[in-house]
């Protein structure tokens, strides 16, 4: 009995030093086990462009972002054309969060002289901890691509509606590290009118793109759109003549509250309905623009200390 | 064996008479501004800070979690995250440590007591021995401690690009409020 006795005097004297700090520690950690908050996966990419067509992300609520995109001319034009810079199609936008999870956005290109509006849904968030974690995030997004091009043929009976086209897409996107995001685009394009009778009026394609983060602030990325062999409309092509699909590769540059963009694409329009299916240059045969997208984002309300 | 048996069965009791003295929050404050040239502000809140301290052998430790930092702008957020503090490679900040004059608080008379902590602070996967002062105020048995210091950025390896050298100072200005509640 002594014995237990010495021993418990001992540990007595002994479990405030055993017990110390590193069993503090130990109490927060098993505390906040209990109530693991929801960890969402952000910056999968660094600006609301994956390249030419929209990626995962949004801009958080009360920001606007001011977009200036330009597409040099094609690089094997030659030193007469002095490799494509002498020409440019730019597309000027204005991109709003009117939540964290709903933006909007209006555009300008020189293009076709296209008026576009879009908006972008974030429907699910990639997420880890707590119930109802996702894997993968997903977003819907539509847009409205107006072109305002003289009509071809005045004389006849025009129709305002006739140069409407629309655009559909899911984004499904994962943040699989730091390093690696991926995303999947399938996109649906709709024209009011088609030129010919065999053109299609319904365009599918699946496209595909990621990135992979090289420094803190600096990104390679691909994006790929693949139009799909689907045709609604019997004796209707699946996708316009002689059109190409839409292939980029360039990288993201961020500098405090600028992200810039360069990019080889042989796409020559910035609006979904262009790059995705009115695509004409060959990559692999030097059909290939230079451009870049210039990013700048203002806080228009300020929130103070947003809550998540 | 029975021995060890009855020696891990006392240890049980001992810790448990000494759990009156812990004391605890899950809803600490912390603050931290940068002193920079620019006029825009880089400055950030955590409302959701842990931390525990043992009243009778002064034990104060902390966890902060850093992607819980909300700050007035999105994108500051972001870098924050993403280019400075790394959260995902290191997502929590901790302090273990201790306040050395815990004597002199008395926690059944209302006052303001001031301390001094010493310890180890990591941050970014760097860990330092810091010794910081503060107060310990007492106001009808709650207990709130309360501290300001200052951190060196380059300390902790996070680098400031020369670019939006004149944005972030490379001291960050550290306040910290925790009002505790005695653990049950």
């Amino acid at each position: 009995m002594k014995k237990y006795l010495v021993l418990f005097l001992l540990l007595n004297l002994l479990s405030p030093l055993l017990r110390a700090q590193d069993d503090l520690m130990k109490m927060l950690e098993n505390e906040s086990k209990k109530e693991r908050k929801k960890d969402y996966a952000t910056a999968t990419f660094k600006t609301t462009r994956l390249i030419n067509g929209q990626s995962i992300e949004n801009v958080a609520a009360g920001v606007m972002d001011v977009k200036i995109s330009h597409r040099f001319g094609m690089v094997n034009r030659g030193s007469y054309e002095s490799f494509g810079l002498d020409q440019a199609t730019m597309r000027m936008g204005l991109d709003y969060g009117i939540s964290n999870r709903l933006m909007v956005g209006i555009g300008r290109s020189t293009y076709q002289k296209q008026y576009d509006a879009y908006y972008k849904f974030k429907i699910l968030r990639q997420s880890k901890g707590g119930r109802g974690s996702s894997p993968i995030s997903i977003s819907a997004t539509s847009s409205v691509m107006l072109n305002t091009l003289k009509w071809e043929d005045p004389k006849r009976q025009n129709y305002y509606t006739s140069r409407i086209t629309y655009a559909h897409q899911l984004i499904i996107a994962r943040k699989f590290s730091e390093g690696l995001s991926l995303q999947l685009m399938p996109s649906y394009v709709h024209y009011n009118l088609a030129q010919a009778a065999t053109d299609p009026n319904d365009i599918f394609a699946l496209g595909a793109g990621g990135r992979i983060k090289l420094s803190k602030r600096l990104s390679f990325n691909v994006e790929y759109y693949h139009v799909l062999p689907i045709s609604l409309v019997e004796g209707q092509d699946y996708r316009l003549p002689g059109t190409k699909n839409s292939l980029a590769v360039g990288f993201d540059i961020e500098t405090g509250g600028h992200v810039f963009q360069l990019h080889f694409t042989n796409s020559t329009g910035m609006t979904e309905k262009t790059f995705i299916t009115e695509t004409t240059g060959d990559f692999f045969k030097g059909d290939i623009h230079f451009g870049f997208n210039l990013s700048r984002v203002f806080t228009i309300k300020n929130k103070k200390f947003r809550k998540k | 064996m029975k021995k060890l048996f009855f020696g891990v069965l006392l240890a049980g009791l001992a810790t448990g008479a000494a759990a009156q003295n812990i004391q605890m929050t899950k809803s600490g404050k912390v603050s931290f501004y940068s002193r920079a040239k620019s006029p825009e502000k880089v400055e950030a809140d955590n409302n959701e800070v842990s931390s525990v301290l043992n009243t009778q052998t002064g034990d104060l430790v902390f966890a902060i979690l850093l992607k819980s930092f909300h700050f007035e702008r999105a994108l500051m957020e972001e870098h924050f995250n993403e280019n400075y503090v790394e959260s995902n490679k290191y997502p929590k900040s901790t302090f273990k440590g201790k306040i050395v004059n815990i004597s002199s608080v008395n926690f059944s008379k209302d006052g303001a007591y001031p301390v001094t902590v010493e310890g180890e602070l990591n941050l970014h996967g760097v860990s330092r021995q810091v010794s910081y002062t503060g107060s310990v105020i007492i106001k009808s048995g709650k207990v709130n401690a309360t501290s300001r210091f200052s951190i060196k950025l380059k300390d902790y390896n996070v680098s400031i690009p020369s670019l939006v050298a004149d944005k972030i100072s490379e001291d960050i200005d550290v306040t910290v409020d925790c009002k505790y509640e005695p653990k049950s």
